[in-house]
């Protein structure tokens, strides 16, 4: 390489841990995650936002790891699909994606919990318009969205 | 024989799979490590038809981090071109360039960064040549030929005596539809790392076939089967688009350049100029009589494969077998063909060729009913296909009776007691139906291996690729309930060509219907092994043994499996192991005839035309499935509704748009897939269990059928309401509105 740009130092709270990293200013979240983390439960694919393949919750909230330079998780907290399906609270939305049949390659599937996840955290109850609506920056090319939507309605039940 | 009820086949098991997808712990080709691995970067060609007249790639050589630069130079002691069917396509660019996005030097080097740098590094110059765009460009003469002419497949077959019957009808239509190309947006782009050794070639990819890689790869490099392994991990999403061999010949030929792994992850972007589906004109014309008896189709048509083969061969017959219908015809001709044009190859994608064919096929169905006044459901029953009845002359008779398929789907839909109901001004509701059959282009030939433990438990040995279908559970549902065994008690190993067992590919939707079969049948010979070693304990004769739970038991005494092994080997330890071999002479030779099976596809769907915008909107959507026997109810539902919301993609957005040879719209931003908002308010899939299928317990294959009637349908729900016949996919608020002012023009 030409050049050693400059590095960044990033504190941030991990799946509920505090951890430290250096990175490059331009460096994805995604690539934080992946590569200096080894956590590759979070998923590339479309590069712009679009797919939400790459959905991380950061204070909670949804986010494209892939267009989040991992500098902006300074002094916040992450939450990656290994963190959820860590903690035993996540089992009801868990157990609803199996029986619903609302994954299938895979792929989309961790972004789509974290999405799911911070639905239900916002909103208990929500109407099947409201998980569309909030669920649409969530690609799956598998299911067809319907088991989806059934297992999110289904986790909120269970939550109830 | 007294019947037995199944234990797990027809449940909707845990999927094998539940927790690592829902954990992040799946991995996929992109999540490995291999030590000491290299990064791949492509050089591809910014123009769609060009000569190379110069590669220099000194520059990017002498970066400081690059390990190889591979180019069309590199390509010695070793066959340079490969493909399924017409080995058509060089392992990267040599003298030419065919489609903008053609790989024309790879770089490996120590991380990505560097290897982008290096990119920049490769000289290429070009000597630009005309462009063929499309279809009627492919046609012309003229222009400079893609390879030595443009024409890539010709296909065709006729019985009756056509010309007569066209002559004798008492009307005769002729109508032309285009389909657009569009891209299968698997979520994991193809991804591959493969490490060239001196005694070995080792590939990790994201492949649905893993003996034909390894296959390819052995004739390339000059190498014995066994000094190939090809693992595939996970596959995020298939539909066709990784099958056969894609970007493992580039990735090997560079890891040998490169003495040591190289791993290579297309973007979005370098996966849509890796494959897609076939764009495809189908002219139709139908004579009928005033009756509505159908005499005749005369179907021609093209299919553009881009600038390589890929998989246009079979796409061009597919779209031929695919485009008459489901109906009764005495006299039919049918010529297709496949042309090159300067664009990504097309190449499998869920029933490859049948969306086309049934989008023509179908709509004209619709033209005609109402051409004749008649009711378009009443007019397809009138001609369908009658159980037992050649679909295509000399091919396996349809199974199943279609007339019971399309009118449970019609009743469950409400056709016809429907009515629009009140809508706002402007706004315009209408109904539409359209089916068909496609002959599955599965190969009868898999083979299984299982083994079973001494503690009772079982690992199944399978080829196919996981890729979302749900095949690891639906084989550990057959292997428990042949051994008799619980579902938890058996493990599936797949698509590692060391490990397992040869399986010809993941595809077609035969999976479940030829690889179950092979897991029944090893499973059935490990059974029959601990009946034998049943008897032996028992002192009775092997019929005489009841099997079930893992235990075998005669006269009320009852033995575990697992001790009947380990006694087998004298001692604590041993197994057994079952074999499946699916060929073409399996049961007598059933699988033999072609088609294996037929799968059927219908769809019935209501829509509502904003005639302001010109904007559709699909309210109601039902389909068919047919798996024979639904080993896994949810995951049958699961491919069904999958298949119709990425047709649902095709039917009103997804188009790969091209001008003079470049891709406008290379991304998800300008390429939109269906998104959850676009689930219709009502999306059923009428599942019925026919029975017939020749797979275990009489499965027939399913995943394909969901897709080809949705476009038909709602094109015939649009006409429906509005009156208006549009002919070209897909139906954007722009087409439509356009078509709604034209008529309404011609009609002021």
């Amino acid at each position: 390489m030409a050049e050693a740009p400059d590095t960044l130092a990033v504190a941030f709270e991990l799946n509920g841990a505090p951890v430290e990293a250096t990175v490059e200013p331009q460096t994805p979240l995604i690539d934080m995650l992946r590569e200096r983390f080894g956590l590759t439960g979070t998923k590339r694919s479309c590069d712009v936002q679009v797919c939400g393949a790459c959905t991380v919750l950061l204070d909670g909230a949804p986010v494209s790891s892939c267009t989040v330079p991992a500098f902006e998780a300074r002094g916040r907290a992450v939450l990656t699909v290994e963190g959820f399906a860590a903690d035993d609270a996540s089992s009801p939305l868990v157990e609803a994606f199996v029986n619903n049949a609302a994954f299938q390659c895979g792929f989309c599937t961790p972004g789509m919990l974290l999405a799911a996840k911070s639905l239900l955290d916002a909103d208990p109850a929500p109407s099947e318009e409201t998980i569309k609506d909030y669920m649409r920056g969530n690609v799956c090319r598998c299911t067809g969205y319907k088991k989806i939507v059934e297992a999110v309605q289904e986790a909120a039940e269970a939550g109830r | 024989m007294t019947t037995r009820e199944f234990k797990t086949v027809g449940t909707a098991v845990r999927r094998v799979d539940a927790d690592d997808k829902l954990s992040g712990r799946a991995q996929f080709t992109g999540d490995l490590q291999v030590p000491g691995m290299a990064f791949c970067k492509l050089v591809t060609s910014p123009l769609p038809h060009a000569r190379i007249t110069r590669v220099d790639a000194s520059r990017a050589r002498a970066l400081s981090g690059v390990y190889a630069v591979l180019t069309s130079a590199e390509l010695v002691n070793m066959e340079t071109h490969y493909g399924s069917d017409k080995k058509d396509r060089p392992v990267i660019a040599i003298d030419k360039v065919r489609f903008q996005g053609e790989p024309v030097a790879a770089v490996a080097a120590i991380d990505l960064a560097t290897a982008e740098a290096a990119v920049e590094l490769v000289d290429v110059e070009y000597e630009e040549l005309p462009t063929v765009t499309g279809i009627d460009e492919a046609l012309d003469p003229s222009g400079e030929p893609v390879h030595e002419s443009n024409v890539c497949h010709e296909y065709g077959y006729e019985w009756g005596d056509v010309d007569a019957a066209f002559r004798e009808c008492d009307r005769v239509f002729e109508d032309t539809f285009e389909f657009p190309m569009v891209y299968h947006y698997a979520m994991e782009p193809h991804t591959c790392i493969v490490s060239y050794e001196p005694d070995r070639i080792r590939l990790w990819t994201s492949a649905q076939h893993p003996f034909l890689v390894q296959a390819e790869i052995a004739r390339l490099f000059g190498r014995q089967l066994d000094q190939v392994q090809v693992v595939v991990p996970f596959v995020g999403g298939g539909y066709g688009s990784k099958s056969y061999t894609k970007i493992e010949p580039l990735v090997t030929a560079l890891s040998r350049e490169a003495g040591r792994p190289v791993r290579l992850a297309l973007s979005v972007d370098e996966a849509m100029r890796t494959v897609r589906r076939h764009a495809a004109r189908g002219t139709i014309r139908t004579g009928v009589m005033n009756d509505g008896t159908i005499v005749a189709r005369e179907c021609t048509g093209y299919v553009d494969t881009g600038g390589y083969t890929d998989n246009g061969v079979r796409v061009t017959e597919r779209f031929g077998d695919r485009m008459p219908g489901p109906y009764s015809m005495a006299n039919v001709r049918v010529k297709t063909r496949g042309l090159f044009t300067n664009s990504t190859p097309a190449g499998s994608y869920r029933s490859i060729g049948g969306p086309q064919a049934i989008w023509a096929c179908e709509s004209q169905i619709d033209v005609i009913a109402h051409a004749l006044g008649m009711d378009p459901f009443e007019f397809r029953v009138k001609n369908l296909v009658r159980e037992g009845e050649e679909v295509r002359r000399g091919r396996r008779p349809i199974e199943g009776d279609l007339e019971y398929a399309l009118r449970r789907v019609a009743d469950e839909f409400g056709w016809n007691s429907w009515r629009p109901g009140p809508t706002p001004p402007g706004v315009k509701r209408g109904i539409g139906f359209a089916c068909g059959v496609t002959n599955s282009g599965a190969s009868p030939t898999s083979t299984s291996l299982v083994r079973f433990h001494a503690d009772g438990s079982a690992t199944v040995y399978i080829g196919s690729a996981e890729m979302g279908q749900g095949s690891r559970s639906v084989m550990a549902q057959i292997a428990a309930e042949e051994l008799r065994i619980p579902y938890g008690k058996v493990r599936v190993v797949a698509s590692d060509t060391t490990a397992v067992p040869w399986d010809r590919s993941t595809g077609s939707s035969r999976s479940t219907t030829l690889m179950g079969l092979a897991v029944h049948d090893a499973a059935i010979d490990i059974r029959q092994q601990l009946l034998d070693l049943a008897a032996e304990h028992f002192e009775a004769f092997p019929e005489e043994i009841e099997a079930e739970d893992g235990r075998a038991s005669f006269k009320g005494e009852s033995v575990a499996f697992a001790a009947l092994v380990r006694n087998m080997f004298g001692g604590s330890g041993g197994e057994l192991m079952g074999r499946g071999y699916v060929t073409p002479k399996h049961a007598s030779g059933k699988l033999r005839q072609d088609t294996v099976f037929w799968e059927v596809s219908i769809g019935a769907a209501e829509g509502e035309v904003d005639t302001a915008t010109g904007e559709v909107r699909l309210l109601r959507y039902y389909s068919i499935s047919d798996p024979g026997k639904a080993i896994n109810p949810k995951q049958v539902e699961g491919q069904d509704e999958g298949a119709a919301m990425q047709a649902i993609g095709h039917t009103f957005f997804e188009e790969m748009l091209y001008e003079d040879g470049q891709l406008l719209n290379p991304n998800l931003v300008d390429y939109r897939v269906p998104v959850f908002t676009d689930l219709p308010h009502e999306f059923e899939t009428v599942l019925i269990e026919s029975g017939n299928g020749p797979g275990p317990y009489g499965a027939k294959g399913v995943g394909e059928g969901g897709i080809v009637c949705v476009a038909p349908s709602v094109a015939n729900a649009i006409f429906n309401a509005t009156g208006v016949r549009i002919s070209t996919l897909p139906l954007t608020p722009e087409r439509v509105w356009r078509a709604l002012h034209e008529a309404g023009q011609e009609a002021g």
